[in-house]
């Protein structure tokens, strides 16, 4: 490894007695100060966004990991099967399934399970994304709702209702269910 | 008991009472909050934020059209949230400090701080005939014959509040801000004592309220425009008042422990130095007591330098101070005169704190003990010979 001697700026005796620099920085922070404080002023900072009343939402990238939620294919049928793999890989163990069966005499009685009830604490989620990452149904994903708020404990866990309601209807995926395909 | 109490000048008793209240209560107190928030807001916009700008007076909820905002900046109410957070948050003791000297610090920190008060001449004199009062009354507390050295004196023991808290505080980093915080004072309060001897000696003069009477009649010590300060005198004594002045403010933002000074509370190396243990009112005391600091700081630095409460040109706009004889518009003019004179210092502080870093300890040693103090020093005798030079 070659050996690179950085050499150390030679100061002139204005500088050394921080005179000049002092007034140099001095006019640096004033000049953002002034220039800030007149975009203020005018009611239009130009680099701050006051969060609740401007958002950045129609911005958010494609990948933005938000909440959780579960989707339903082009038919309205849960893609979920309860295989509960995403509730095994949770890291912070957010996911709670209770496995259900679908009965004989519905149309999708192939898929033999679904969830009865599936409830993701939204205290604990930490947005990793695995449990998308790691559903064989693709009937996980996260989205990009990221205020999740609530005045009690109960109310920061999302029921099934609440994920599929996030969640909504996600079509255009493997359709190996599909008996039409 | 009647002798006893006729011998009280009973109106120089009440009228020291509302100058107290007034100075402190009405008008240091709301200042020191506000420099909070001054703090806050300029700091945001240095760094092109916005700052704290969502607590109003809510006057849209009383069926008025507009919030009260000042040059469209919200957020004027934001100092009486964060008191009153203070008020609401867990006072907590940790187990193993010595709970006396605990409890004392923040109190030494800030009584000192407004104790000091009581000799700076904060307007001219009000006449107040209009209250049934024949003399006028003085714009200050104290008229003492030595205000200088009665600040110094006081201020000084402002450090205590500090040291104290360091070692009560039974941490390492407190003791580790405690004992960077006497050093530091120690080698500062040499140059700041130094720094105002050559004013003095201009001045022939240590009380603070005749100083402003003389620059507002002869021009302020930094601003020598009228009167004698157009003699070749004061305008060769500049220099060495320019260089006091650097000296003074320097070594103020030692004394304060305001940054590129604050050693003692260093965030970056101490977590918040000495007052790591402290939460609550008794932190909100520390923050007080240090802008409280400040703004006296200031006043020291616009009595001695920046004329007082004078008003520049006074004698050329007519507006200058006439003994006995002074009507009370001018009066409160004076007094606002002064403590905008203080408000625009305040700003300067807040500037300094947001663009230069942190000097090292050690700098920050050198630099007072191998230039501050020789340069005060020598500047003193400069002053000497020039006023020998012209026959004062």
């Amino acid at each position: 490894m070659a050996t690179v001697t950085v050499q150390r700026p030679k100061l002139a005796w204005h500088e050394k007695l921080f005179l000049s620099t002092l007034v140099k920085g001095l006019k640096i922070t004033l000049g953002h100060a002034l220039r800030t404080f007149r975009q203020i002023s005018g009611g239009k900072p130009k680099v701050t966004m006051e969060y609740p009343e401007q958002k950045w939402d129609e911005n958010l990238p494609e990948h933005y990991r938000g909440a959780p939620a579960l989707v339903t294919d082009e038919h309205g049928r849960e893609r979920c099967v309860s295989c509960q793999l995403c509730e095994f890989i949770c890291p912070p163990k957010a996911i709670k399934i209770t496995p259900g069966e679908i009965p004989s005499d519905d149309p999708w009685a192939k898929v033999e399970k679904r969830p009865k009830e599936f409830e993701i604490d939204m205290i604990r989620c930490i947005y990793c994304g695995m449990c998308e990452e790691v559903c064989p149904e693709q009937a996980i994903y996260l989205r990009k709702d990221y205020a999740i708020t609530g005045e009690s404990r109960a109310e920061m866990v999302h029921d099934k209702k609440r994920l599929y309601e996030i969640g909504g209807v996600r079509v255009g995926l493997v359709n190996k269910w599909n008996e039409l395909k | 008991m009647a002798s006893l109490l006729a011998s009280f000048d009973t109106v120089l008793l009440i009228t020291s009472v509302v100058k107290i209240i007034f100075l402190t209560f009405l008008v240091i107190m709301p200042m020191v909050a506000y420099s909070v928030y001054a703090e806050r807001r300029f700091s945001a916009v240095i760094q092109d934020r916005v700052g704290p700008n969502r607590v109003g007076i809510p006057l849209t909820l009383f069926g008025l059209k507009k919030d009260i905002q000042i040059l469209g900046i919200g957020g004027l109410v934001q100092p009486l949230a964060d008191g009153l957070k203070f008020f609401l948050k867990e006072d907590f003791t940790p187990r193993t400090v010595n709970a006396f000297y605990f409890w004392l610090a923040p109190c030494l920190t800030i009584v000192p701080a407004l104790m000091t008060c009581a000799v700076l001449p904060f307007g001219s004199e009000l006449d107040l005939s209009i209250l049934g009062l024949a003399q006028p009354v003085k714009a200050v507390i104290a008229d003492l014959n030595v205000g200088p050295l009665f600040v110094f004196a006081i201020a000084s023991l402002g450090v205590y509040g500090i040291v104290i808290a360091g070692w009560s505080s039974n941490s390492k980093y407190p003791f580790l801000g405690g004992v960077r915080s006497s050093a530091q004072m120690i080698s500062y309060e040499l140059s700041l004592g130094l720094s105002i001897v050559p004013v003095l000696m201009i001045f022939g003069e240590l009380n603070l309220s005749k100083m402003s009477v003389f620059q507002d009649a002869h021009g302020w010590l930094l601003l020598p425009l009228w009167g004698d300060g157009l003699s070749l005198e004061r305008w060769v004594l500049l220099v060495p008042v320019v260089v006091s002045f650097c000296v003074f403010v320097v070594a103020m933002f030692a004394e304060t422990n305001r940054l590129p000074f604050d050693m003692a509370e260093c965030e970056t190396e101490l977590v918040a130095g000495y007052h790591t243990e402290y939460s609550s009112m008794k932190f909100a005391l520390f923050f007080m007591g240090e802008y409280a600091a400040m703004i006296i700081g200031s006043g020291m630095a616009v009595t001695m330098f920046l004329g007082g409460w004078s008003i520049p040109f006074a004698p050329l706009l007519g507006l200058d101070y006439k003994p006995g004889d002074t009507p009370l518009w001018l009066g409160l003019l004076h007094i606002a005169m002064f403590f905008a004179k203080i408000v625009f210092f305040i700003l300067f502080f807040i500037l300094i704190r947001w663009s230069l870093p942190r000097f090292r300890f050690d700098q920050l040693m050198k630099l007072g003990w191998l230039f501050m103090f020789e340069v005060a020093l020598a500047n003193v005798v400069l002053t000497a010979v020039i006023l020998i030079a012209f026959n004062r």
